[in-house]
């Protein structure tokens, strides 16, 4: 629970053509206008999520505006032209259907899951708030006042919160990865009713957004739809080119540590910068993502977890994660928290010792099979929620990636070998690139 | 002699206005065990929930945090399988099974595959039936419970609830804390932990639900093999409580920037009661919905002071109240709590309007098909539903229900259910100009 909260897993996915009649069947499509369109059919329930995801995150925000996407997300349920504010949530409920949003580093997204005959009426809402949203100040000051309480509850509120947003921002020295999505405190509350505005006008338009349907839709249905509904409107012709400052080789290992009077359970994070899933070439991706689950994943079955938590009686949890779906590259981690009474210089000796010994002995092939039997049944588990595929195409697309390297990203997986994940494990590995962050207890002296 | 397979005692066809049919069947093993099912074959795996009525109130003052620790030790090794081995085992299956100790039921979910459901569910019932608890397990999830008690101490939502427990239920198990202390999991034996387990999982309080790709003729005889041995009763359940806090305020001192504060009141009304409907849509329309609800509109949209704030009808097996939470600075925690209150005795001497309500049940009545989207999901819907007592139709009076409460019905049980100077609040953090009343 603890560590989930840093720990973004992905998850993996792959829907099969034909094979299960037409649940999970996946189509494309893009208008003359630049909107692509994705179409994943469940025909189970007649029920469909929609979805609209533009690309641009907090990453793309201009320097000193940390914030603003996030803040658009929230001022996107104000009014337009035609709608009063608030009226586009009420909508969507008067008509039975649940609606929120969500924004991250590379993406803003928005959807609503409603009965299958109500498709209509979402897109023309959501078509109509991507180039039509009227602002006043009175709605955007309150709304800021909602966004610095939202900052107080997941961060402020939360240690553990905070020493996350300290360690990212020196986990890249140079690329906006490093800034909150949230944004820092003094940013949102200098955030405006014109900054919004020009974030919007820059980058909410058909071509720079990918609609996502999943349901009891047909891909003819849904293509006649968005082009009903998003078809006649304008494309942008100033979206910026997607260049984000790059990180420059990091050539010196970064320490850190954190203490707050609130927490008083002490562990330990580190993070090694890592390439990410290349579209056309997913092989070193799909090797770490093994890596971090041979690592990583549950603490009775996992390298860290045998070694740190079963036989050496250490640690409480242990964990690993990749983030491998992202437009720029992101991090690999790890994590430990210790027993009472063992020190965190003792626990993290300890870990080093294991990856130490990792890169040295290599992968169990018996661990490495039980994760290829886990990761073939999540083609079939994840078919029972089509939100989370939906999302799972959404985040792909966003980061740069296509509906066919999700589609064949799990027989990537599937066919990643031994000696790919210590070659992938000997470079990413490396201390000249990591953070490690310590949480101490008030209590606790620094470890040096 | 005896039938071969499962009775199939009622069939419900479920016509949820923009949803599929669902169709539920009871079925009842041989061995006299029931399960709601709904066969959907369209993918390959099956969902299982499988519930105890009891949970962690079954705890005893000597023996708090029991029932936590003891479910949490279910997967951690059986017979001559350790707790890696039996997670190696379940890793080979790509089974998912996990356990869950809740106020009033501890809960088990397990999705299988078609393909390997029999070794699979033979896996589960070892873990059910036959847990070893051995000694390093016991310790090292003593451990990670431990580590949670030791967080929730610092988590200023669940201080509040914790303290709001205390005023309300004394020295009933709801005034206790659901998974014990550090001291109480500190000191908790084996033979705590296996007296636990046998009063915890007796037949007599199950419930369970099954989606996915199996029969009925199949699912009795899996039932049997996998539930078949344990205990036919279980401990008796805890009496009934009134919700007993005194109106007022109690802040807790908190070092943080932001008040977390909850609120509650008695009540009469749970899923039994002649006006649960017309109650569960009038908190819909005073806190329970989000945007558009008289809360998040006076208090986050003309206000700004919150996140997010909610109300909420509470029923338990054994009690009931009516309460809310909201967060907000600690400079403006006191302008969130006088809206509250101020909606609060609106709502009662008002009402709603028709507009309102008009709204309301286009909501309630629209979305509740949405809750039946995945076999995992539905499968929950099937527990939850037997645990509140409801038949296996409700699903098909439900709307029928919602679209019959009246302006008037509100009108009346809002000034029968609600009031403002009844309200205890608790308030976690450093609050500017509130104060506790004792």
């Amino acid at each position: 629970m603890i560590f989930r909260a840093l720990a973004i897993v992905c998850s993996v996915a792959i829907v099969p053509f034909a094979a299960q009649a037409e649940t999970g069947k996946v189509t494309t499509f893009e208008l003359d206008n630049g909107l692509k369109g994705i179409v994943i059919e469940d025909h189970r329930a007649p029920i469909v999520t929609n979805m609209v995801w533009y690309n641009v995150g907090s990453a793309d925000e201009p320097p000193g505006m940390t914030g603003v996407a996030h803040f658009l997300e929230h001022l996107m349920f104000k009014g337009t032209d035609t709608l009063k504010p608030g009226e586009f949530s009420k909508t969507v409920k008067e008509n039975g259907g649940v609606d929120n949003a969500f924004t991250s580093y590379d993406y803003t997204g928005y959807f609503q899951r409603v009965a299958v005959d109500r498709l209509p009426l979402m897109m023309q809402l959501e078509a109509d708030r991507m180039r039509n949203l009227v602002l006043t100040e009175d709605e955007v000051i309150t709304e800021r006042n909602v966004v610095l309480e939202e900052r107080n509850s997941r961060i402020e509120s939360d240690p553990r919160s905070l020493f996350q947003e300290q360690r990212r921002a020196m986990t890249f020295m140079n690329h906006p990865y490093r800034n909150p999505v949230i944004g820092w405190r003094h940013e949102i509350e200098a955030l405006n009713l014109d900054d919004a505005i020009a974030f919007y006008r820059t980058y909410y338009a058909p071509n720079n957004a990918t609609l996502v349907v999943a349901g009891d839709v047909t891909p003819e249905q849904v293509k006649a739809l968005a082009q009903e509904h998003f078809g006649p409107l304008e494309p942008s012709d100033n979206i910026p080119p997607r260049v984000r400052p790059q990180e420059p080789p990091h050539l010196s290992a970064v320490r850190l540590s954190f203490s707050d009077p609130r927490q008083s359970q002490p562990y330990l994070v580190r993070s090694y910068l890592a390439p990410k899933r290349q579209s056309g070439n997913q092989d070193e991706a799909a090797a770490l993502t093994i890596l971090s689950y041979l690592l990583g994943g549950s603490g009775l079955s996992s390298v860290l977890g045998q070694k740190l938590q079963l036989d050496q009686q250490l640690a409480v949890y242990t964990d690993a994660w990749y983030d491998s779906t992202s437009y720029d590259p992101e991090t690999f981690g790890i994590y430990a928290m210790p027993r009472p009474g063992v020190s965190l210089e003792q626990l993290e000796a300890a870990m080093d010792t294991v990856l130490a010994d990792f890169l040295k002995d290599g992968v169990d092939m018996e661990h490495l099979k039980r994760l290829k039997t886990q990761i073939a049944a999540e083609d079939i588990y994840e078919l029972d929620n089509q939100s989370d595929v939906a999302r799972t195409y959404g985040r792909a697309i966003t980061a740069g990636l296509t509906v066919e390297d999700v589609q064949s990203w799990s027989k990537t997986l599937q066919s990643v070998t031994p000696e790919q994940v210590m070659e992938a494990a000997a470079k990413v590995l490396d201390m000249r690139k990591s953070v490690t962050g310590l949480m101490l207890t008030p209590t606790e002296e620094p470890a040096q | 002699m005896i039938r071969k397979f499962a009775a199939v005692c009622v069939m419900v066809l479920i016509a949820l206005p923009a949803a599929a049919q669902i169709k539920i069947e009871e079925v009842t093993s041989e061995g006299g065990i029931k399960a709601w099912l709904v066969n959907e074959p369209s993918i390959p795996f099956i969902a299982l929930q499988i519930a105890f009525r009891g949970g962690t109130s079954l705890d005893t003052p000597e023996n708090l945090g029991a029932t936590n620790l003891m479910m949490g030790l279910l997967e951690e090794g059986t017979g001559d399988m350790d707790a890696a081995a039996y997670r190696r085992a379940t890793e080979s299956l790509a089974a998912n099974f996990s356990f869950d100790a809740g106020r009033d039921s501890v809960r088990i979910s397990a999705q299988v595959l078609k393909s390997n459901a029999d070794e699979a569910l033979d896996l589960l019932r070892k873990a059910i039936v036959e847990p070893a608890f051995n000694a390093p397990a016991i310790e090292r999830v003593r451990g990670q419970v431990i580590t949670g008690l030791q967080s929730a101490l610092e988590d200023p939502q669940a201080i509040a609830q914790k303290t709001m427990s205390e005023i309300a239920f004394g020295d009933h198990p709801y005034g206790r804390p659901s998974d014990g202390t550090i001291e109480s999991v500190t000191a908790l034996t084996r033979d705590d932990l296996v007296a636990a387990h046998k009063a915890a999982l007796g037949k007599d309080h199950l419930v369970i639900g099954v989606v996915g790709d199996v029969t009925a003729a199949e699912l009795g005889p899996m039932l049997d093999r996998l539930l078949g041995a344990l205990p036919a009763t279980g401990a008796p359940l805890p009496e009934k409580v009134e919700f007993a806090a005194p109106a007022g305020v109690t802040v807790v001192d908190f070092p943080s920037p932001q008040s977390v504060a909850i609120w509650a009141q008695d009540s009469d009304i749970n899923m039994q009661h002649p006006d649960f409907m017309p109650v569960y849509v009038m908190n819909h329309i005073l806190g329970g919905g989000g945007f558009g609800s008289r809360l998040t509109e006076e208090v986050r949209e003309k206000r700004g002071l919150t996140y997010g704030v909610y109300s909420y009808l509470n029923w338990m097996e054994a009690t009931q109240y009516y309460g809310g939470s909201v967060a907000s600075g600690n400079g403006t925690i006191g302008q969130a709590i006088d809206v509250i209150r101020t909606e609060w005795a609106r709502m009662a001497e008002e009402g709603v309007t028709e507009d309102e309500l008009e709204k309301a049940k286009k909501y309630l009545t629209g979305s509740y098909a949405l809750r039946f989207d995945g076999n995992s999901r539905i499968a929950r819907i099937l527990v939850s539903s037997q645990l509140d007592y409801f038949p296996i139709d409700y699903a098909n009076t439900r709307n029928d229900r919602v679209n019959a409460v009246t302006v008037e019905d509100i009108s009346r049980v809002a000034k029968e259910n609600l009031n403002s100077d009844a309200l205890q609040f608790v308030v976690v953090g450093q609050p500017e100009g509130v104060d506790s009343t004792q």
